[in-house]
C-alpha cells in the first residue's frame, strides 16, 4: 500500500438514530486502488458505514477528509458524493430502458448527450448486456438487473465505489458469475472500492483488506487472511468461522488434484490450480480427523500429519482441539471420542482430512 | 322514446351548427376547470411531493386530513366558499362572487386534496432506497424530487384524470358561487340542470352528450401520456 495521503479518511465519527450509537468508529482509511470488505452480521453496522461514507447519514459528529480536504458544506457535500457511487442490494432501476438506467447518472451530472451515449455503451459491454439496450427495466431477471445497475454506478467513473451486500439477493450460479466479472472489472479499471457482504469467503475472495465489524464497531481490520487466521478476540472469531486458514503457493499437480506447499508440509487439495500460483486452503474443523494409532491403513484421507494438541476448548456438544502439525490446524472432536483417544493438551496424534475436504481459494500468480 | 330521439337529434344539429351559446358555455366550462385543475396541480403535487418525502411530528394526521379532503362535499366547498366571498363576509370586498372566478376558487378547493392525496401516496408507494441511490448518483434535492416524479408517473396522472375529472363534472359548487348566469358563469353542468328542470331535454341531452366527450377527448389525451413510452 501506499505511503501518501489516503484517498479518504473518517475520524471520531458516530452516528445515531433515536438514542442508538449505530456506528462509533474513531480512524478509517481507505487507500486508493484498493478493495475493502465489511464484513460482519446484520445490523453490525455495514450497511450504516457505506452510507455514511458517501454522506447519505449525516453524522452526530466527525469529519471525512476525501483527499485530505474536509466535506462539509452543502457545496462540498454534492462535489464529495459525484466523486462516489453505490450500488445496493436490490438494483433499484427507474422504469425506463437498461440504456436510460446507465445513462441515468451521467444525465443528472449534466453531460453531453454524446459522451453519456459513448460511456453508456462502453459499460454495457463490459457487463455483457449490450444486447438489451432497449429493453425495459422491468422485464430484466435479477442478474440482468444488478449488471444494470453496477454499469450505472461505473459509467461515472467513481473515484470510489460503495456496494452494499450487491449480490446477496441473486441466486448461486449468478452470484458467481458476477462476481467473477466484477473482480476482472474491478483490477482493469483499478478502481478502490468499499464492500459490504456477510459472506465471508466472497470477501476472502474480492478483498485485499477486511474489516469485521460489530454493533458499529470495527472490531479488526487488515489483510484477509491476517483476520482469518488471528482474530483479535472471540467475536471476531466466531464471525470469521472457519478455523484453519492456510496461504503457501501450489509445487505440483496430479491431474484433479494438487499439492500446496504450507510451512514446510505439502497438503493435497481438489482444483485446478496452476503450478506456481498462490492459493488459500480453508479446512473446516468437522473434516478433521484425529487419530493415535501409529499407522493409516484403511483411511482414505490423502492428507496425514503427525502434530501435538496445543488446546482443547469444550463446546458443549464436541470440542475443539487445537493441533500443532507443523501449520496450525483446528479439530472439532466428540466427547466421545476424545474419552476414547484418551485425548489431551500435549499429546501426539495424527490428524488427517481428505483432499475432497479442503476449500480452495486461488489468488492467481503473484 | 321519441323524447330520447328528438334530443339525440337536437343535440346534433347543436354541435354541427355550431351553435353560438352552446359554444360559449363549453369554453367556459373547459376554462374554468382547465384553470381549476392546473392551479390544483401546482399545489397539490408539490405539497403531496412534500409530505411524502418529509418527517415529523403530527404526520400521521395531516395525511388523514388530506385523505378525507379528498372525499370533501363538493356542496359544502361551495357553502364555505360563498359564506367567504358574502358581501359581508371577510373577503367580500373583492366581489367576487357570482363569477367565473369564484367557480374557479370553489373548484381549485375541491381538486386539490384529490391531487395531493394521490401524489403522496404514489410517492409513498416508491421503494425508500429509491431515494438514497439518486442521491448516490450524485442528485441535488431538486434533481432528486423530479426523477421521483418521473418513476411515479403513472398514479399521478391518474392523480390528473381524477382531479380534472372531479371538477368537469361538478354542479354544486358551481351553481352556488357561480350563479348560472346566461352568458357569463354557465357551464355545461349547470347548464344541464337548468334545461331539464325547465323540461327542454332535447338541449339538456345535447348538453350531456357534449360534457361526456369533452370528459372523453381529455382524459384520452391525458393517458396517451400516462402510457406512452413503456418500452416491452
Amino acid at each position: 500500500m501506499n505511503e501518501h495521503l489516503p484517498i479518504l479518511e473518517m475520524k471520531n465519527i458516530s452516528v445515531n438514530r433515536g438514542g442508538t450509537l449505530l456506528l462509533d468508529i474513531s480512524s478509517f482509511l481507505i487507500h486508493e486502488g484498493e478493495i475493502l470488505s465489511l464484513i460482519g452480521a446484520n445490523g453490525a453496522g455495514k450497511t450504516t458505514l457505506l452510507q455514511t461514507l458517501s454522506y447519505l447519514l449525516k453524522p452526530f459528529q466527525g469529519e471525512i477528509f476525501f483527499r485530505g480536504k474536509k466535506v462539509e458544506t452543502n457545496h462540498s457535500v454534492l462535489e464529495y458524493r459525484r466523486k462516489l457511487a453505490m450500488v445496493f442490494q436490490e438494483p433499484l432501476l427507474f422504469d425506463t430502458t437498461v440504456f436510460n438506467n446507465v445513462a441515468s447518472g451521467l444525465k443528472i451530472r449534466g453531460m453531453k448527450r454524446g459522451e453519456i451515449r459513448d460511456r453508456a455503451m462502453k459499460q454495457l459491454e463490459r457487463f455483457g448486456i449490450s444486447h438489451l439496450n432497449d429493453r425495459s427495466a422491468r422485464t430484466l431477471s435479477g442478474g440482468e438487473a444488478q449488471r444494470t445497475s453496477l454499469a450505472r454506478a461505473f459509467a461515472l467513473q467513481p473515484e470510489i465505489l460503495l456496494l452494499d451486500e450487491p449480490f446477496s439477493s441473486l441466486d448461486p450460479p449468478t452470484r458467481d458469475s458476477l462476481i467473477e466479472d466484477l473482480e476482472h472489472i474491478l483490477q482493469q479499471t483499478r478502481t478502490t472500492a468499499v464492500f459490504a457482504t456477510h459472506d465471508r469467503l466472497e470477501a476472502l475472495r474480492l478483498s485485499n483488506r477486511m474489516a469485521v465489524m460489530n454493533e458499529g464497531k470495527i472490531l479488526q481490520i487488515g489483510f484477509p487472511g491476517e483476520v482469518m487466521n488471528h482474530p483479535v478476540n472471540e467475536i471476531v472469531a466466531s464471525f470469521v468461522g472457519v478455523e484453519t486458514i492456510l496461504t503457501g503457493k501450489v509445487i505440483k499437480r496430479n491431474g484433479g488434484t494438487f499439492v500446496t506447499s504450507i510451512d514446510g508440509r505439502e497438503i493435497e487439495a481438489v482444483g485446478d490450480a496452476h503450478l506456481g500460483e498462490t492459493v488459500v486452503l480453508c479446512i473446516r474443523p468437522e473434516n478433521v480427523t484425529l487419530s493415535t494409532r501409529p499407522s493409516q491403513e484403511g483411511t482414505s484421507a490423502r492428507n496425514v500429519f503427525p502434530g501435538r494438541i496445543v488446546k482443547i476448548i469444550s463446546l458443549g456438544l464436541y470440542q475443539k482441539v487445537h493441533l500443532h502439525c507443523g501449520f496450525p490446524l483446528v479439530a472439532y472432536v466428540t466427547n466421545h471420542s476424545l474419552e476414547g483417544l484418551s485425548l489431551t493438551e500435549g499429546k501426539e496424534v495424527r490428524a488427517s482430512f481428505k483432499a475432497t475436504a479442503v476449500t480452495v481459494i486461488r489468488k492467481g500468480e503473484s | 322514446m321519441g323524447l330520447i330521439l328528438e334530443g339525440i337529434k337536437k343535440a346534433f344539429y347543436l354541435l354541427i351548427t355550431f351553435d353560438p351559446e352552446v359554444m360559449g358555455i363549453t369554453l367556459l366550462s373547459l376554462e374554468v376547470s382547465g384553470i381549476a385543475t392546473l392551479i390544483s396541480l401546482l399545489i397539490g403535487i408539490s405539497t403531496g411531493v412534500t409530505v411524502a418525502l418529509s418527517r415529523f411530528t403530527g404526520k400521521r394526521i395531516v395525511v388523514s386530513l388530506i385523505n378525507t379532503g379528498m372525499g370533501l362535499p363538493p356542496v359544502v366547498v361551495g357553502l364555505f366558499v360563498t359564506i367567504f366571498l358574502w358581501r359581508n363576509g371577510p373577503l367580500g370586498f373583492f366581489e367576487i362572487l357570482y363569477t367565473p372566478t369564484a367557480m374557479i376558487i370553489a373548484q381549485t378547493v375541491i381538486a386539490t386534496p384529490i391531487v395531493m392525496g394521490i401524489t403522496l401516496a404514489a410517492i409513498q408507494q416508491l421503494p425508500q432506497k429509491l431515494r438514497l441511490q439518486i442521491l448516490a448518483l450524485g442528485a441535488t434535492r431538486l434533481q432528486m424530487v423530479w426523477v421521483l416524479i418521473k418513476e411515479a408517473k403513472l398514479p399521478l396522472l391518474a392523480a390528473v384524470m381524477a382531479g380534472f375529472g372531479g371538477v368537469i363534472s361538478e354542479v354544486g359548487a358551481s351553481i352556488m358561487v357561480g350563479g348560472n348566469i346566461k352568458g357569463y358563469s354557465r357551464v355545461l353542468t349547470t347548464a344541464t340542470v337548468m334545461e331539464t328542470s325547465r323540461g327542454n331535454f332535447d338541449i339538456a341531452i345535447a348538453l350531456g352528450i357534449i360534457l361526456l366527450l369533452l370528459a372523453y377527448f381529455i382524459n384520452l389525451v391525458l393517458t396517451q401520456i400516462q402510457q406512452k413510452e413503456r418500452p416491452r
